[in-house]
C-alpha cells in the first residue's frame, strides 16, 4: 500500500498507519511526509492551550461539533484532531485521555482524532507533533485543532505551530499578576474563560482585560485627584495597518454556550492574517523554525557519527570532575571530529 | 526519537459504570512503558473500533462487567477486520464465566483476565502476541 497515495484518496486507514511511522520517525514516514509536504498549507491550525482542567479537551469537542455544522455559506467543513497528552519521564508510557470529552464526535466521518504522547518534548507538543499535523493538513481537512498538554507558563510550542492560539482560562486559578506574567497570556490571539457558569468568571475575566490593556491601553478620558485627565492610549497605528487585540470569549464547553461566538473570532482572526500578511509570515516563521530544528538534529547527529570512539563519554567525564569548562569541551570535541563540510574556495 | 511504543486502547463497552479495573488495567500498561488510550465508560462497539483505527492502536483492552461479552466482542472483532485490523490484538477483562472462555480465545480473543490477575500476566501476553506477529 503507498501510504501517502492512500492519505490523498482518504482512506482512513492509511491515514491512521501514516500518522504512527511520521510520529515513530520511520523512513517510510519520512518518504511519507515528503510525498505529501507539496499539498500542505491549506489548513487552519487552531492551538488550544491552557492549564490542566481548564476544559480544552470538551471545548475541542463542541468546536468540532460546532464545524461539522452546516454553515450559512456552504458545507460543514471538516476537522482534524491532534491531543497531546504527557508521556511518564520514569517508565516512558503515557495515558492519552483526551477522547473521552470527545464522544460527541464518535462515528463522524469528517473528524479525525489521534492522540498522542510528548515522548520527552517539553514546550507542550510532542517533537512529532508538527509533522503529525502536516499529514493532517495534506489528507484535506479544513481545519486542525491542537490540544496542548496541560500547560503552565512556558509551554507554548504551539504559537510556532498555530495560526491561531486560543488560551483557555478558568475562573479561581489565579491573580492579575498571573495575567502579566510573561509566557502564555502573551500567546493568545483569544482568550477564553471556559466554566462560564460558576463563581467569580467576572473577576477572571476583569483580570485578563486588565492585562490586555496594559499591551492595547484604550484612549480615555478620566477622572483622577480631582481633574480631568486625557489619556492618550496606544499610539495610532501606521495608516491601513490593522492591530489585532484578543478578543475575551466565556464559554461552557459542557453545554456549548459561546461556542459559535468562539468560532467566529477564530474566523475573525483569519481574516486578520490573510488581510495583513501575518498568515505568510508566520507560515514562513514556522517552517523556517522546522528547518533549524531538523538541520540541528541531523548534524549534531552527523557530528557525533564521526567523533572517535569514545571521545563524547571522555569529555563528560573531564566536565564532571571539573578539569574543563562545558566552552573547552566542545572545541576539543569540534576539532577531534573527523568531519569536513564543503569548505569555501 | 526513533522509537516504537506499544500503543493499547482501553474501553469499556456496554452498559455497566465500574470502571475501576479498567483504570486499574491502563495505569499498569502506562507503567510498562506502553502507550494507553483511554475512552471511558459505555462505548459502543462502532466506538472502538473506530478510536482503534484513528489511533493505530496495536491491541485493544476490554472491560465487560455487565454479563453482554458474548454479544459485545464478537461485533467489535468484526468490526476491527472490517477496518482492515485484524492484527490488532484484543483482550479481556471483568466478569467472564469461565464456560464462555474457551469460545472467546476460539473468536481469536488473546487473553481474558479477571479479577485478581497480577498485570504482569497480560503485560507480558500483550508483549508476547505483538512479538509474534511481528517475527
Amino acid at each position: 500500500m503507498n501510504l501517502a497515495q492512500g492519505v490523498l484518496d482518504g482512506d482512513r486507514l492509511a491515514l491512521a498507519r501514516t500518522l504512527s511511522q511520521v510520529e515513530n520517525g520511520t523512513a517510510e514516514g519520512k518518504s511519507a511526509l515528503s510525498a505529501l509536504f507539496p499539498h500542505t498549507g491549506k489548513a487552519h491550525l487552531v492551538g488550544i492551550t491552557g492549564a490542566s482542567g481548564t476544559g480544552k479537551s470538551s471545548l475541542v469537542n463542541q468546536l468540532a461539533r460546532y464545524y461539522r455544522q452546516p454553515t450559512q455559506t456552504g458545507k460543514p467543513r471538516t476537522v482534524g484532531i491532534v491531543a497531546v497528552d504527557p508521556t511518564s519521564p520514569f517508565t516512558g508510557g503515557a495515558i492519552l485521555g483526551d477522547r473521552i470529552r470527545m464522544r460527541d464526535l464518535a462515528g463522524d466521518p469528517g473528524v479525525f482524532i489521534r492522540s498522542m504522547a510528548t515522548r520527552g518534548s517539553l514546550g507542550g507538543l510532542a517533537s512529532a507533533t508538527s509533522a503529525i499535523v502536516q499529514v493532517l493538513d495534506a489528507a484535506g481537512y479544513d481545519l486542525v485543532l491542537i490540544e496542548t498538554v496541560g500547560a503552565g507558563q512556558s509551554e507554548i510550542d504551539i504559537v510556532r505551530l498555530a495560526h491561531t492560539t486560543i488560551v483557555v482560562e478558568a475562573p479561581g486559578l489565579g491573580d492579575d499578576i498571573q495575567a502579566i506574567k510573561a509566557g502564555i497570556l502573551e500567546i493568545a490571539d483569544v482568550l477564553v474563560v471556559n466554566k462560564a457558569d460558576l463563581p467569580g468568571v467576572e473577576n477572571t475575566e476583569r483580570a485578563l482585560r486588565g492585562s490586555l490593556s496594559l499591551s492595547h491601553p484604550p484612549a480615555q478620558r478620566v477622572l483622577h485627584h480631582g481633574r480631568m485627565v486625557n489619556v492618550p492610549g496606544q499610539p495610532p497605528p501606521d495608516k491601513d495597518e490593522l492591530v489585532w487585540i484578543p478578543p475575551i470569549q466565556r464559554t461552557v464547553a459542557l453545554d456549548g454556550t459561546g461556542i459559535p461566538e468562539l468560532a467566529d473570532a477564530i474566523a475573525n482572526h483569519k481574516i486578520y492574517l490573510e488581510a495583513t500578511g501575518a498568515w505568510q509570515r508566520r507560515e514562513r516563521w514556522r517552517l523556517q523554525t522546522e528547518l533549524d530544528l531538523l538541520l540541528q538534529n541531523t548534524l549534531v547527529t552527523d557530528f557525533r557519527a564521526h567523533l572517535p570512539a569514545g571521545a563524547y563519554e571522555q569529555a563528560v567525564d573531564e566536565l564532571v570532575s571539573r578539569r574543563i569548562t562545558p566552552f573547552q569541551a566542545v572545541e576539543s570535541l569540534v576539532s577531534n571530529a573527523d568531519i569536513k563540510y564543503k569548505e569555501a574556495t | 526519537m526513533n522509537e516504537r511504543k506499544i500503543r493499547v486502547l482501553i474501553a469499556k463497552p456496554g452498559l455497566d459504570g465500574h470502571d475501576r479495573g479498567a483504570k486499574v488495567v491502563a495505569r499498569a500498561l502506562r507503567d510498562a512503558g506502553m502507550e494507553v488510550v483511554y475512552t471511558g465508560l459505555r462505548q459502543t462497539p462502532e466506538m472502538i473500533a473506530e478510536a482503534a483505527l484513528q489511533e493505530d492502536v496495536d491491541a485493544v483492552g476490554l472491560s465487560i462487567l455487565s454479563g453482554a461479552h458474548m454479544a459485545l466482542v464478537p461485533r467489535v472483532l468484526e468490526l476491527l477486520k472490517a477496518n482492515g485490523q485484524e492484527r490488532v490484538k484484543v483482550f479481556l477483562g471483568g466478569i467472564v464465566p469461565d464456560e464462555d472462555v474457551p469460545l472467546l480465545l476460539k473468536m481469536g480473543v488473546i487473553g481474558i483476565y479477571g479479577p485478581g490477575t497480577l498485570s504482569d500476566t497480560y503485560i507480558s501476553d500483550i508483549r508476547k502476541a505483538l512479538l509474534a506477529e511481528n517475527a
